[in-house]
């Protein structure tokens, strides 16, 4: 192989296909890029290119791809999971100017968008056709629809109306080597092997999307939301498991943690009750006779389970004032500490109170304060260990404790991330989830589509080697992780 | 069982060793359709049994074996139920059967498909490797998602042998409503209902009469049968299973039995023969005589693909045709869960 050009050569380079305007490499230029939303992880890109349509992404990935050039896609670098972090050697692909809606199908229910298009923008854009999009990520007002698909994007509503991936009609993408292929197809289902859902949530590592179409919804006529209050957090999960166990399945099922509460209250001022151990919030969304009835029902198992305080919101603006508080759970959290780090577990929710037990155990043993936001509806939890970077040492305690609670996921038959992906983050949990051969075959997948290796290389799944190394630092009574592995 | 499961790898070791093609089987239940042809069979049906199942959890675990009845019967005394309705086709049918197919029911368009409720899958690849995928929890974005890759492939990527589901409360109430309407305008109906907030939960279209299934809380219901109009039909139920197990007098025929999947507002096809329509308009069976090639361009036409369900031969089942690059995509995956090319070969077709 020869030597990697220099950045004036790939400049060159690609100026043949675009536009001056659309090349980048000056330091003060490429710096916006250096960062997405997890931004203790930092890198300069090598070039940054901002191709105009899908022909200049062919050309781009051509040419690097025979250059053997690694290459990182990004959509709006709102992901917290590191998965659009530069690589130093590499050329970094903005979708940034992928920004229009294509078509929307009214009687076929269905969008066509650019995959920069934001999440929000789509729902703005069916809202007069009495549609929306439903998955509904907390940075949805900035994050595009290309990310989603690549993270497989959830939010607070995905217990009723599902993931991205529940979400998606076609996807459309170029490969390393700059050939189109679109996944999925206007019926239901496709021929072959269901590659539409196996590019959802790869993170980038398969190919470069540049057209979805997503499924729109009818919007509800009427949403209702109850917060209940709990003085005991093993109380309000009881309560979940008693919603689920009914029947329900509420449009919306958030839990905070006292601290959580608190913290939120001071922040946006919800009238959140600041005694509560735990504070629920659930939501009702449909018909009107529809959520009269569901409403009534929750309230009832509510405080059977012992809510100290039930309250219904009486009108719209009471309903987006119990979710501004929980909406806004990371700010506010933010407030209280100069850095936070948000860990993205998910646990089966019977194991919550046990979890949690032990999540504060460990913030005492670590030094560290920690505040809980739940996805109660689908075991999604989102421990904020706060911290100040500037102490030295503190960001890598936090890291090692952040670690601590990954593993106790899996090890209650969970996972290390619900809805913000692995990235460079939780590689090293990879290797706590997966064993060698489930690891083996994730790259013999990724080879499927990148025989080369050189899109998004580093993230989502780690080599075996690092596996090992890491099982290396890892021994415990002298036993290692991987005692089947070979050690380099 | 862990003596079954290992007597399964042992037997997927040996086979990739040797290189002897397997033809995995359930139930044989969907063998009218796609049955690998080869020498030796991996039998599943050993491997069976509830492995996790907590109804406040929304979720099970289930080995491949198990018969699907068995877990059908088990969530309802839950009062859940497997959303996707996947059709059994007679009784043997297994859960791992249901998921290698990835088959779905009348309640397909408006809860999800097979794929959409699988959260995690045990298998075994063509290396005679035990692998696990997914998880069983509802939110997992760990890997990629192989569990999803393994639902309709038919086994030629691995041995399914455990499966994750999400469950579903069984709707409180249902009613099925019915119209006399021709097809065009029926296609206009069905797909105008997706629109608005209506608790529809299965669709069918046939000679002119057009059926819809309503579900959910019986006020919610009452009130959108107000609005949607129609006639109660006494015997809405056993209508529904017997579109889901393709017991219904349309699919006694002796024609060639096509799957149209298309877009559901494609215009009717025009084509000759007995059709039936369900899925708001995206699934369209065709039981008829017309050449392949014509109906694989007319379902082409219409957005989708088409498939022949009955009368073909289950070995070598015509998969309309694949872009090149994807084929190729294709080849490279199937080579990587099975270089020898020995799991269900022939399936899921020519690519």
């Amino acid at each position: 192989m020869s030597a990697t050009p220099t950045q004036a050569e790939i400049s060159a380079a690609l100026s043949r296909w675009l536009a001056p305007g659309s090349i980048l490499s000056q330091p003060e230029d490429v710096r916006p890029f250096e960062t997405d939303g997890l931004s203790s992880y930092r890198q300069l890109p090598y070039v940054v290119v901002l191709p105009q349509n899908e022909a200049e992404v062919q050309a781009v990935l051509r040419y690097c791809h025979e250059a053997s050039i690694p290459v990182v896609a990004r959509g709006s670098g709102t992901g917290l999971s590191g998965g659009a972090l530069p690589h130093a050697q590499g050329v970094l692909l903005s979708l940034s100017r992928f920004m229009r809606i294509l078509d929307i199908d009214v009687l076929a229910r269905t969008a066509r968008v650019q995959p920069g298009v934001r999440n929000l923008a789509i729902s703005e854009a069916a809202a007069p056709l009495g549609l929306y999009y439903a998955p509904d990520p907390s940075s949805q007002i900035a994050c595009s629809i290309g990310g989603n698909v690549a993270e497989n994007s959830g939010g607070v509503h995905c217990l009723k109306y599902g993931l991205t991936v529940h979400n998606l009609v076609k996807v459309r993408a170029v490969t390393m080597a700059g050939e189109i292929i679109e996944l999925g197809c206007d019926a239901l289902d496709s021929a072959g092997y269901d590659l539409m859902a196996l590019i959802t949530g790869s993170e980038g590592l398969l190919g470069v999307i540049t057209e979805v179409t997503v499924k729109l919804l009818p919007k509800p006529q009427k949403a209702q939301a109850i917060l209940a209050a709990f003085d005991d957090i093993e109380k309000a999960g009881q309560a979940v498991a008693s919603i689920i166990a009914a029947g329900i399945i509420p449009a919306g099922l958030e839990m905070m943690d006292g601290p959580a509460t608190r913290a939120a209250e001071a922040f946006v001022h919800a009238n959140y009750p600041l005694e509560a151990e735990a504070v629920l919030i659930c939501e009702s969304d449909g018909t009107p006779e529809e959520v009269a009835d569901e409403m009534a029902r929750m309230q009832a198992i509510l405080e059977n389970s012992g809510a100290i305080e039930t309250r219904f919101s009486q009108d719209e603006a009471q309903r987006l004032k119990f979710w501004a508080g929980r909406k806004a759970a990371f700010p506010a959290v933010g407030r209280l500490s100069p850095d936070y780090y948000c860990i993205d577990g998910t646990i089966p929710r019977r194991t919550l109170g046990a979890v949690l037990k032990r999540i504060y155990e460990m913030s005492h043993e670590f030094g560290l304060e920690v505040c809980n936001v739940f996805h109660a509806g689908d075991g999604n939890l989102h421990p904020l260990i706060l911290f100040d970077a500037a102490k030295p040492g503190e960001f890598e305690r936090t890291e090692a404790y952040a670690g601590k609670i990954l593993e106790l996921c899996v090890e209650v038959g969970g996972t290390i991330t619900g809805e913000h992906g692995v990235g460079v983050e939780k590689i090293n949990q990879m290797c706590i989830q997966f064993r060698p051969d489930e690891l083996a075959t994730f790259h013999a997948v990724k080879a499927a589509f990148d025989p080369e290796g050189l899109l998004n290389p580093g993230k989502a799944v780690p080599t075996l080697h690092r596996c090992a190394e890491m099982g290396r630092m890892h021994v415990h009574h002298n036993h290692t992780a991987h005692p089947d592995l070979p050690r380099f | 069982m862990q003596n079954t499961l290992q007597a399964l790898m042992d037997q997927v070791r040996n086979a990739h060793a040797t290189a002897t093609p397997l033809r995995i089987r359930g139930g044989h239940s969907k063998c009218f359709w796609v049955a690998a042809d080869a020498p030796q069979e991996l039998d599943l049906r050993p491997y069976s049994g509830i492995v996790d199942y907590e109804p406040s959890e929304l979720v099970i675990t289930v080995r491949a074996g198990t018969p699907l009845s068995e877990v059908e019967a088990l969530l309802r005394q839950q009062g859940q139920m497997l959303a996707f309705e996947p059709p059994h086709f007679g009784p043997t049918a297994t859960l791992g059967g249901a998921m290698a197919t990835g088959l779905s029911g009348p309640r397909r368009p408006h809860v999800g498909s097979a794929r959409d409720f699988v959260l995690g899958v045990r298998m075994i690849d063509g290396l005679g490797r035990d692998l696990s995928f997914g998880g069983r929890v509802i939110k997992n974005v760990a890997g990629f998602d192989v569990s999803r890759l393994m639902v309709g492939a038919l086994g030629s990527l691995g041995v399914i042998t455990e499966v994750s589901l999400k469950v579903l409360p069984v709707p409180a109430f249902e009613i099925t409503l019915e119209w006399q309407l021709q097809e065009a305008a029926a296609l206009t109906r069905v797909n105008e209902w997706g629109s608005l907030p209506l608790p529809v939960s299965a669709t069918s279209l046939q000679n002119g009469r057009l059926r819809a299934r309503l579900s959910g809380a019986e006020v919610a219901v009452r009130a959108a049968m107000r609005q949607m109009g129609g006639e109660p039909v006494a015997d809405g139920e056993l209508w529904w299973q017997s579109l889901r197990e393709q017991r219904a007098a349309f699919f006694e025929t002796e024609r060639p039995l096509w799957r149209l999947a298309v877009k559901s507002t494609a215009a009717p096809l025009g084509l000759s023969g007995a059709l039936l329509t369900e899925w708001g308009g995206a699934q369209r069976w065709i039981a008829s005589d017309h050449a392949p090639a014509q109906l694989h361009k007319a379902a082409r036409d219409a957005g989708g693909h088409a498939l022949l369900f009955r009368g073909g031969n289950p070995a070598r089942p015509q998969l309309g045709a694949l872009d090149p690059v994807l084929a190729q995509i294709h080849r490279r995956l199937k080579h990587a869960f099975d270089p020898k090319g020995i799991l269900n070969p022939g399936l899921p077709g020519n690519f």
